[in-house]
């Protein structure tokens, strides 16, 4: 049974470990910002939970592991939060996302606050 | 096995500080700093278990904290009244 | 179930865990400082007002329960997808901004789909409007998907479960 939760766990880290690099490769390869909030995500929302839940694993029932998951749930969290506020504050700052899809309706003038009005359009 | 997975934390970080290096816009910085921030926090946690003093990981809660808190209010400033030549 | 009083206690009982879990030792002194210092985050939180049944951090943790097994299957998923495009040397990816209805009617309920679309890979929210939800997505393959509503469905029946402290939801 140990050697199944180490086995489980080294995979979950060697895991983690490879998307923050797929992540990361991609921060460099891809072509405009909105993209690169993906890879971005990538990293946040797969290589920490797999990195952290490893360690849990690691660590068996004590106090260590309860610590790890406040830092699992925290991470969860603010992640998303940040990634919608870069995203925010770009389109504020005037950078253009790329194509519209025709489900979105009228296309914005141009910025974010016209994205707004055209909704209720 | 640890060691592995600091590497690869740390190939990560690099690429993530080339984007901030390379930048173009504000953003990618902020976007390749915030990434970094979050992967020192992992790097904090696993070498608490490297070195087998798990009292490191209160320092990676508090810098998850601090990281969040400094991404918003970075973006705070640029977004209302940072210097206007730095935007694009 | 859902008096100002309960919602106060409970709040304080899970600072006080945090505390306790957090720290690791039980000394008498450090005790008393947990308690003040839970009882300092209950003053401030009164005053502003944060603490109510939908902001209420225990309910919610209760509410979106089931929800999360679901959403961390769809983040592998699209991880996996994700990743597939980033390491192909053609590199098949079509930035695409759309837009969808969030049939959530609590604002909590709002921002957890909102969320849980930037959690996921692939796509991140733009903006929040009301309850038409601005999204950008990397390839626009990921929109259908999107679009069926499916994810839009599960936050709404979350949110729907342990109800007794909200309105109904409107039927659709």
């Amino acid at each position: 049974m140990d050697l199944v939760i180490d086995l489980l766990s080294w995979f979950l880290i060697l895991v983690g470990g490879a998307f923050g690099i797929i992540g990361g490769i991609g921060l460099l390869r891809l072509p405009d910002f909105f993209s690169r909030i993906h890879a971005a995500s990538l990293t946040d929302s797969m290589c920490a939970p797999c990195i952290i839940g490893g360690l849990m694993l690691q660590s068996g029932l004590s106090l260590v592991t309860v610590k790890l998951a406040f830092l699992l749930v925290f991470l969860f969290l603010t992640s998303p939060t940040a990634s919608h506020a870069l995203a925010k504050a770009a389109l504020h700052g005037g950078l253009h996302p790329g194509a519209r899809h025709p489900s979105a309706g009228e296309p914005p003038a141009n910025g974010g606050h016209e994205a707004a009005d055209g909704a209720q359009g | 096995m640890i060691i592995a997975a600091i590497l690869a934390i740390m190939v990560t970080m690099a690429l993530a500080v080339t984007r901030a290096l390379l930048g173009k816009t504000v953003y990618d910085r902020i976007l390749a700093v915030n990434v970094f921030g979050t992967k020192t926090v992992l790097l904090i946690a696993a070498l608490a278990f490297l070195t087998g003093r798990p009292d490191v990981l209160d320092i990676a809660l508090a810098y998850a904290l601090i990281n969040f808190i400094g991404v918003i209010a970075v973006l705070r400033y640029f977004e209302y009244g940072g210097p206007e030549e730095d935007l694009r | 179930m859902n008096s100002k009083p309960l919602n106060f206690a409970l709040m304080g009982l899970a600072l006080l865990a945090i505390w306790l879990l957090l720290s690791g030792l039980y000394k008498p002194v450090l005790l008393t400082f947990a308690v003040l210092s839970v009882l300092l985050t209950l003053w401030l939180s009164a005053r502003m007002g944060v603490i109510d049944a939908e902001h209420h951090p225990v309910w919610a943790v209760a509410r979106y329960l089931p929800y999360w097994p679901w959403l961390s299957v769809e983040i592998v998923k699209s991880s996996l997808d994700v990743a597939r495009r980033v390491l192909s040397p053609a590199m098949p990816i079509s930035p695409t901004v759309f837009e969808v209805d969030a049939s959530q009617h609590t604002t909590m309920g709002r921002v957890v789909y909102a969320n849980s679309i930037t959690l996921t890979p692939g796509t991140v929210t733009l903006a929040l409007d009301g309850s038409r939800l601005t999204v950008h997505a990397l390839s626009s393959d990921t929109i259908d998907y999107l679009l069926s509503g499916e994810m839009d469905r599960r936050v709404t029946r979350a949110e729907g479960q342990r109800a007794g402290n909200e309105p109904e939801p409107p039927s659709r």
